[in-house]
């Protein structure tokens, strides 16, 4: 523009300002088109046979170009990409999602027909056919979990200390190291190493439920070292320095002003590190195997815990295969629950610890 | 109670790295010693030797003596802890205690060393300390809400009512104002003026009117280039320095000459 022009207000060519503005599609326009595109994508596939999974995937990808196209006619590239990424990642978390889905599904289906107040209340002593109930196995994942606990969680939280609070130099990288080789041990291994143990200590054919604690710590302690690590090396080292200026020792400071601090994630870290383990069946197969009655003493004989429960119900159905059958699959979405409580329970102390702030 | 502190030939290390060198300086009890010098000569180095924080780090080390009323502090049998103890420290950034109310943060000295106190004598050590701070007023209402709710001025002076409510007898402070505004920052030179007739107080600031407003003695720091060590240029009385200078440098420095 050689001479300065003012615009005249009823055909504004470009609004006043710096910003450009941006064209835009109407706000449920791109949903619109997507589903469009849906549609179209299954009516494609009804013309050559209708299944789901070819619908699925012509729809998903003709309301993608749609809205590609559209925007990128009316937006212009960089509002397209945005779109386009968009789209793919939502696709992606969609496909993440359908084996989750599914395996509720399936376990909710198969589970609920048992999940009633006999699964809860009665064990398997004495029943070869229906009924019974997962009473002993409950209790004894239970027992067996909260033993494991309190071996793994004092071990792995003084490791953590020590790593982060003192260890330096080599020893520490070899802690880590080894701790880092430790995330990774197969848990049937796990379960060998405490069978091994016991069998040295205790002589051949022995079934313990605290051998079957010691290897879930086997598996519990790396987990509840690294996660607890990582919660207390984000404890601000001024707040070390704050209370060592106070004529604090260092290990009070550790227990009174780290250990507080980070309470929450270390409180979540920990309530992740029993989920993790509390589901696993190999190392209890080997060490604790299963009874049929109620034993809640893990230092006499076997026990019975819901993996391994669940395990054999499903290899060793006796006549009544279905009744078996059913009492698997409850004994699965018993255990589900379970994680998922426990994870709930992650969040609420996370939630209930954390350092408040506010007025 | 206000103490003494004579430095002798003072190395201080990070790792390999000497990050100053060879510091002599007198500080007298019941005054105000500031320490000014461009930023990354060592001051926050020198005023966390003296109270044996600088060792906390992993690889920094110490030669020479600090001695405080006759008594060696880096001595053979001399207790880190119990240094700190005597010689209080106020950091640059405010750091409150995220879990505890402002009520425990005063008294965070006592309680986390254990020392038992009767519920009428805590009270009175947090109204005492956060009067002395110039905070009661502000919070007396909400002593037990968490100390990280309160505006950075407020927190700097929580600071320093935690740092005084241990009764040290030397006070470090390292650029306790440079958060704060004009009035916050008023009345924390106010609050040192009234301190020093207690305690001993070093205190690192950039503000140059700051140090000549409150400091008997100011001390230069400064560095000849970047990875050398740096040195105490001059120590001498804040008139002094500020109106007639011994050394080129610390005028130049001073008056805005640098570089
Ligand atoms: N933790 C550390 N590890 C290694 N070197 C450090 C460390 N802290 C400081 N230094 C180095 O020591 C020298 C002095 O730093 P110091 O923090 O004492 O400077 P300062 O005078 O306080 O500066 P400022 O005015 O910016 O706070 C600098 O060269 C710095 O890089
Ligand atoms: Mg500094």
């Amino acid at each position: 523009m050689s001479t300065p022009t003012r615009i005249a207000p009823e055909a504004p060519a470009r609004p006043a300002g710096p910003v450009r503005a941006q064209r835009r599609l109407p706000r449920f326009a791109p949903l619109g088109l997507f589903l469009a595109g849906v549609a179209l994508g299954f009516a494609l596939s009804a013309l050559s046979g209708f299944s789901i999974p070819t619908a699925v995937v012509y729809g998903v990808l003709l309301g993608t170009l749609a809205v590609y196209v559209a925007s990128r006619a009316v937006e212009g590239r960089r509002k397209a990409t945005d779109r386009l990424v968009t789209s793919l990642v939502t696709t992606a978390f969609g496909i993440a999602m359908v084996p989750l889905l599914s395996l509720v599904w399936t376990v909710l289906d198969n589970g609920l027909p048992r999940f009633d107040a006999a699964f809860f209340t009665n064990s398997m002593y004495r029943v070869v056919g229906e009924g019974g109930g997962a009473y002993h196995a409950i209790l004894g994942t239970l027992v067996i979990t909260a033993l494991a606990t309190a071996i793994s969680v004092p071990i792995g939280l003084m490791t953590a200390i020590y790593l982060v609070e003192y260890a330096s130099g080599r020893l520490k990288k070899s802690i880590t190291f080894f701790v880092d080789v430790m995330t990774g041990i197969p848990s049937i291994v796990a379960g060998l190493f405490a069978f091994a143990l016991f069998t040295l200590l205790f002589g051949g054919g022995v079934r313990l439920g605290v051998m079957g604690a010691v290897a879930l710590s086997v598996l519990m302690i790396p987990v509840v070292v690294r996660s607890c690590e990582e919660v207390l090396k984000l404890v601000p080292n001024e707040l070390r320095e704050a209370s060592y200026a106070l004529g604090v020792p260092k290990w009070r400071t550790v227990v009174k002003v780290v250990l507080p601090t980070a309470i929450a994630g270390l409180g979540t870290g920990i309530t992740l590190a029993v989920a993790r383990v509390v589901g696993e069946t190999a190392p209890l197969l080997v060490t604790v195997g299963l009874i049929t009655g109620t034993n809640l003493n893990p230092f006499d004989g076997r026990m019975a815990t819901l993996p391994v429960f669940a395990f054999y119900q499903l290899t060793q159905p006796g006549t009544a295969t279905q009744a078996f059958l059913d009492r698997a699959w409850t004994a699965a979405l018993v255990l589900i629950i379970l994680v998922m409580a426990l994870n709930v329970v992650a969040r609420l102390i996370s939630r209930f610890f954390a350092p408040k702030t506010g007025r | 109670m206000a103490k003494r502190i004579e430095v002798s030939d003072l190395n201080i290390y990070y790792g390999d790295f000497r990050a100053v060198e060879g510091v002599n300086i007198s500080i007298e009890p019941r005054s105000i010693t500031a320490l000014i010098g461009p930023s990354g000569c060592g001051k926050s180095t020198f005023l966390r030797s003296l109270n044996r924080m600088h060792e906390v780090l992993p690889g920094a080390r110490v030669e020479g003596k600090v001695v405080m009323d006759g008594q060696d502090l880096y001595g053979a049998d001399v207790d880190p802890v119990d240094v700190r103890r005597q010689i209080g420290m106020v950091f640059q950034r405010p750091n409150p205690f995220p879990t505890m109310s402002i009520y425990d943060n005063v008294i965070a000295g006592n309680r986390l060393n254990n020392k038992k106190m009767k519920k009428s004598e805590a009270d009175d050590l947090v109204e005492k300390s956060l009067r002395g701070a110039n905070l009661w007023n502000e919070v007396k209402d909400r002593l037990d809400r968490p100390g990280s709710g309160l505006s950075g001025g407020q927190q700097q002076r929580l600071c320093i009512a935690r740092a005084i409510a241990v009764e040290p007898d030397v006070l470090l402070m390292d650029e306790p104002c440079s958060a704060l505004d004009p009035i916050s920052t008023l009345a924390i030179e106010d609050l040192m003026t009234e301190l020093k007739e207690q305690f001993t107080i070093v205190i690192v600031t950039h503000n140059m009117q700051q140090a000549a407003r409150v400091s008997e003695s100011t001390g230069f720091f400064n560095l000849n280039g970047v990875g050398q060590p740096g040195r105490l240029i001059e120590f001498n009385p804040t008139e002094k320095i500020f109106s007639n200078p011994d050394e080129k440098a610390t005028e130049d420095y001073i008056s805005g000459r640098f570089g």
